[in-house]
C-alpha cells in the first residue's frame, strides 16, 4: 500500500502540468466500478417493465413475428433446440420472462455486459448477439412468435 | 523506493519549464489542438483531394482524418466504381471516366449560411459536378457539363443554394460546332460558357438551367453575391489575351484582366422570355439511390444557351490587375476582393459603386461586345504591399480578411474598411487556398484558419520523392494568427470548407433499414438466398451476417459464365459492414453496409476451387466467415447449387 502511494504522487504531478488537477486526482484514485447491484436478472435492462400477455395466442402478432424472424433472426437461430450461431429458440419463452426477452432483443449490448445468463451463453457461442434495430412492435411480435413456437395456441 | 519517486518528481517539474525556442511560437498549441481519446472534434473539415479525385473529411482542431469519400475516382477499398451498383456513377459522354481532379468544395447554404445538407464538388478534367449527401457521407449525384473544356471556377453556389455554377477554365469550340479547327484560331472559334445548375431544394438533384456563352477566355474562380449583391455572380478571368500556346508568357501580357459580373436574375428573365437558344449536346447525369442501392445514368442531349454579347445587361467586365485568381465576397456582400497572381496589390471592389457605374454607363469600352466598367468607377480601394502572389481570401467575421500569398509563403490579415495590413505569418510552404469555417458565408466562425500548402519539403519525415501535401491550422481568435498544428492531406488539397460538428453529426445515418431495401437482387433473410442461372449469367443471391455467408458452398459454375454475387448485409447495427472478395477476380472488393445490397461481378478464368471470404473483421469468428466456389469446365453437368451448413463431408 505504501509503495503504490509513493508511486502515485509523482504521476499526479506529471499530469498536473497540463491538466486540471482535480480531474486527474479523481481518475488516479478511484476507478468507477460498474453498478451491478440494482440489475434485475428477471427483468433484464431496457425499456420494458411489465409485458401483458394473454393466455391465448395472438395469431396476427405471431405472424408478424415470423416475418421479422425470417428477415433478421433466422440466419443465426433455429426454431428447434439446436444451436446454430446462437441458441435454438425452443423453450425460450418458458425460460425467460416476457420483459426479459423484449429487453434483450431490443438492447442486447447492455444486457450482454450485465446479465449472468447472457454472459454464460456468450462463452458458448462467442458471438455477441447483434442489435438488429427492432421496433417495439417487432419485439412484441417476436415474443408472440416464440410463444407459438413453444406450443401456445 | 524513495529515490525512485524523487527522480520521477524531478522529471515532472522539468516538463513544466518553458519549451525550447523552436516550439515557442505557440506554447499552448498542444492544448488547443488536443482532442482526448473518445472525444469529438468541434468541426468537420471537408477537404478537396485534388488529383486523387476524392473528398477527405478531417476533424478540427485535431487534424484527424475521419473519412475519404470516393467521388470521381474508383476506390477498390469501398468497391466504388467496381460494384455493379456504383459503375454508372462514373459514366460520361466519353464512356466511363474513372478519375478526375477535384478542386473545390461548397457546403450548401440557406440565407448565406452553411446548412449541412450537402457538399458540392467539381471535377476539373472531364467537366463534372458532384453532390455528396451529408446524411450518408456518400456521393449521391454526378452531372457532366457539356460545352466545357475544363471545369475550374466551380462548384460555387448562391446564398440559398438556388444554383451551383461551373465556368470553363479552358475555352474550346462549343459541342455543336465543328471542332476540327486549327488551334491557332482560338480568337475566332473558341468560346467560354458559364453553366448555372439548378438545385432541387427537396432532394438536392441538379439540373442545368442554362448556360451563358462568353468570349473565349479562361475562367478561374467564382463566387456568388450575397445580401445586397444576391442575384449577381462574379467570375475571375485570365488569358484575356486569348493565347493558345505558352500561356505562361502569352497570357501574362495584359496589365489588367477581368472580373466578370453576371446578373443571373436578369438571365432568369431572358430565359423566361425565351431568349435562350437550344443547343444539341450530349452529357451524362448519374444518380445513386439509397433505397434501391443502385445508380443510373441518364444521357441528356440539349441545353439552353444565353448569349452574353447579344443579351444586354447580362454580363459586365471589371478590369483587374493582373491574371486574377481568387474572387471572394465579404460577409456583408458589399466588397469583392480579387487576387491578381502577378499583382503587387489587392484590389477591393465595391458592389454599390459597380451598380452606380453601370447605371451611369461609366464604361471604358467593350471586350468582345461586353461593356468594360472603368476600374476606378468600381474600385473601393487597394491593399498596398500585401505580399507576393496573392491567391485566395476568406473572412473572419470581425471585419478582417485573410489572403494567402503563394510566392512569399505567408498568410496576411488585413482590415476590409481601412485596407491596412494587421498581421502576417509565414506558412510552410507556398499556400494555395485557405479556409475559415463559414469564411465565405454571411456568418464566419472566426476561431480557426487552415492554410493548404502546395509544397511540403522538410515538414515531415521524408518518404522518398513524393510527399504528402500539408495543411496548417492557425488559431485566429486573437489579434495575431498563431500556428498550432501541421497535418498531412490526401492528393492535393485545393479549397476546403468546415462546419460546426453539431450541424451535421446527429443527422448522420447509422444503418440502412432492411425493410426499406428495394434492391432488385436483395435477399431479405436467408430463406431468400438462391443461385439462379440465366444462360451464361449466374446470379448468386447471398447474405452476410456475423459470421457466415449464405450460400457458402456454390457448385455448378462453368468456364464462360459471368457470376454476379448480390450480397445483402443482414446486420442492423451501426458499424458492422461485411466485405466480400473472390480469388482471382479482375475487380475490387465489396464493402456492404448494414441493410444494403451490393454486387460483385466475377468471370472465372480457370477450373478449380475458389475461396470467398468476408474482408472486414466483423466478429470473433470472422476468420470462419468464408466459403468455396467450384468452377467446372464449359459444358459441365455439375448441378448448380448453393447452400450453407448442409453440404456435409462425403467421407
Amino acid at each position: 500500500m505504501k509503495k503504490s502511494l509513493l508511486l502515485l504522487l509523482p504521476v499526479l504531478m506529471l499530469y498536473g502540468c497540463s491538466q486540471n488537477t482535480e480531474k486527474t486526482g479523481e481518475t488516479a484514485s478511484t476507478e468507477e466500478m460498474p453498478k451491478t447491484s440494482d440489475y434485475d436478472p428477471e427483468r433484464g435492462e431496457g425499456k420494458f417493465d411489465k409485458v401483458e400477455i394473454a393466455e391465448k395466442l395472438d395469431t396476427k402478432m405471431a405472424a408478424g413475428g415470423k416475418e421479422v424472424f425470417d428477415l433478421k433472426c433466422s440466419s443465426c437461430h433455429k426454431l428447434t433446440d439446436e444451436k446454430l450461431v446462437g441458441p435454438g429458440w425452443k423453450g425460450v419463452s418458458t425460460r425467460h420472462k416476457p420483459e426479459w426477452i423484449m429487453n434483450f432483443i431490443t438492447s442486447p449490448d447492455a444486457m450482454i455486459d450485465k446479465d449472468p445468463k447472457v454472459q454464460a451463453q456468450l462463452e458458448l457461442c462467442l458471438v455477441r448477439m447483434p442489435n438488429q434495430n427492432l421496433s417495439d412492435d417487432d419485439a412484441r411480435n417476436i415474443l408472440e412468435f416464440m410463444r407459438q413456437n413453444d406450443g401456445v395456441q | 523506493m524513495g529515490a525512485v519517486s524523487v527522480a520521477l518528481l524531478a522529471g515532472g517539474i522539468q516538463s513544466c519549464k518553458p519549451k525550447s525556442a523552436d516550439t515557442a511560437i505557440s506554447g499552448d498549441a498542444a492544448a488547443k489542438t488536443y482532442v482526448a481519446p473518445g472525444k469529438y472534434d468541434e468541426f468537420y473539415n471537408f477537404v478537396s483531394g485534388g488529383f486523387s479525385g476524392q473528398l477527405s473529411v478531417y476533424g478540427i482542431p485535431s487534424g484527424r482524418l475521419l473519412r475519404v469519400i470516393p467521388v470521381f475516382s474508383q476506390d477498390p477499398e469501398k468497391g466504388w466504381g467496381f460494384s455493379e451498383e456504383t459503375k454508372p456513377m462514373l459514366n460520361t459522354s466519353h464512356g466511363s471516366v474513372p478519375w478526375d481532379d477535384l478542386h473545390h468544395v461548397q457546403l450548401s447554404k440557406t440565407n448565406g449560411e452553411n446548412d449541412g445538407r450537402w457538399v458540392f464538388v467539381n471535377g476539373n478534367n472531364t467537366p463534372r459536378l458532384a453532390r455528396i449527401d451529408l446524411k450518408t457521407f456518400r456521393t449521391a449525384e454526378i452531372l457532366e457539363l457539356p460545352n466545357s473544356g475544363g471545369n475550374h471556377s466551380s462548384p460555387f453556389i448562391t446564398e440559398n443554394t438556388e444554383y451551383v455554377v461551373a465556368g470553363t477554365r479552358f475555352s474550346v469550340p462549343l459541342d455543336d460546332a465543328d471542332g476540327d479547327v486549327p488551334i491557332n484560331t482560338y480568337k475566332k472559334n473558341f468560346k467560354g460558357t458559364l453553366s448555372f445548375v439548378r438545385v432541387d431544394q427537396k432532394d438536392g438533384n441538379m439540373d442545368i438551367a442554362f448556360q451563358i456563352e462568353t468570349p473565349g477566355v479562361n475562367f478561374d474562380l467564382s463566387r456568388a453575391g450575397k445580401g445586397p449583391s444576391h442575384g449577381w455572380f462574379f467570375f475571375s478571368c485570365y488569358n484575356t489575351e486569348q493565347a493558345n500556346t505558352l500561356l505562361e508568357v502569352n497570357a501574362s501580357k495584359n496589365d489588367k484582366d477581368f472580373i466578370m459580373a453576371v446578373n443571373w436574375k436578369k438571365a432568369e428573365e431572358y430565359l423566361k422570355a425565351g431568349k435562350g437558344k437550344k443547343v444539341k449536346v450530349k452529357y451524362a447525369h448519374n444518380k445513386y439511390s439509397e433505397v434501391s442501392h443502385t445508380s443510373s445514368s441518364e444521357f441528356k442531349n440539349e441545353v439552353i444557351v444565353l448569349n452574353s454579347k447579344e443579351l444586354k445587361d447580362l454580363c459586365y467586365f471589371i478590369p483587374c490587375p493582373k491574371s486574377p485568381h481568387g474572387i471572394d465576397i465579404d460577409p456583408t456582400g458589399e466588397y469583392m476582393v480579387s487576387s491578381g497572381k502577378l499583382a503587387a496589390l489587392i484590389p477591393v471592389f465595391s458592389f454599390s459603386k459597380m451598380i452606380k457605374a453601370i447605371e451611369s454607363k461609366s464604361f471604358e469600352g467593350d471586350y468582345s461586345g461586353i461593356p468594360v466598367i472603368k476600374y476606378e468607377a468600381a474600385l473601393y480601394g487597394e491593399v498596398q504591399k500585401p505580399g507576393l502572389g496573392p491567391l485566395h481570401t476568406e473572412f473572419d467575421g470581425r471585419g478582417n480578411a485573410v489572403t494567402t500569398m503563394f510566392v512569399s509563403s505567408e498568410i496576411v490579415k488585413w482590415n476590409i474598411k481601412d485596407l491596412k495590413v494587421i498581421d502576417r505569418q509565414p506558412v510552410y510552404y507556398s499556400p494555395g487556398h485557405l479556409m475559415i469555417p463559414g469564411g465565405d458565408s454571411k456568418k464566419p466562425d472566426g476561431k480557426y484558419l487552415i492554410a493548404y500548402n502546395k509544397i511540403t519539403k522538410d515538414r515531415y519525415l521524408p518518404t522518398g520523392p513524393e510527399l504528402a501535401q500539408s495543411a496548417q491550422l492557425f488559431d485566429i481568435s486573437g489579434d495575431k494568427m498563431k500556428l498550432i498544428l501541421d497535418f498531412p492531406t490526401i492528393g492535393e488539397p485545393h479549397y476546403a470548407q468546415a462546419i460546426r460538428a453539431d450541424k451535421i453529426k446527429d443527422q448522420s445515418i447509422k444503418i440502412f433499414k432492411l425493410e426499406e431495401n428495394k434492391h432488385p437482387y436483395a435477399s431479405k433473410g436467408e430463406a431468400q438466398t438462391k443461385v439462379m442461372r440465366d444462360k451464361n449469367k449466374v446470379h448468386v443471391y447471398m447474405t452476410a451476417i456475423r459470421s457466415h455467408l449464405t450460400p457458402d458452398n456454390i457448385e455448378g459454375i462453368r468456364i464462360g459464365d459471368e457470376v454476379y454475387f448480390h450480397l445483402t448485409n443482414l446486420e442492423q447495427d451501426w458499424d458492422v459492414p461485411h466485405g466480400f472478395a473472390v480469388k482471382g477476380a479482375n475487380n475490387g472488393e465489396l464493402l456492404v453496409m448494414p441493410g444494403e445490397t451490393q454486387t460483385l461481378k466475377w468471370v472465372p478464368d480457370r477450373v478449380g476451387i475458389f475461396p470467398i471470404y468476408c474482408t472486414d473483421f466483423c466478429s470473433a469468428l470472422h476468420q470462419e466467415m468464408s466459403g468455396y466456389v467450384r468452377v467446372s469446365p464449359a459444358g459441365s453437368k455439375v448441378a448448380l447449387i448453393g447452400n450453407t451448413g448442409t453440404n456435409m463431408p462425403a467421407e
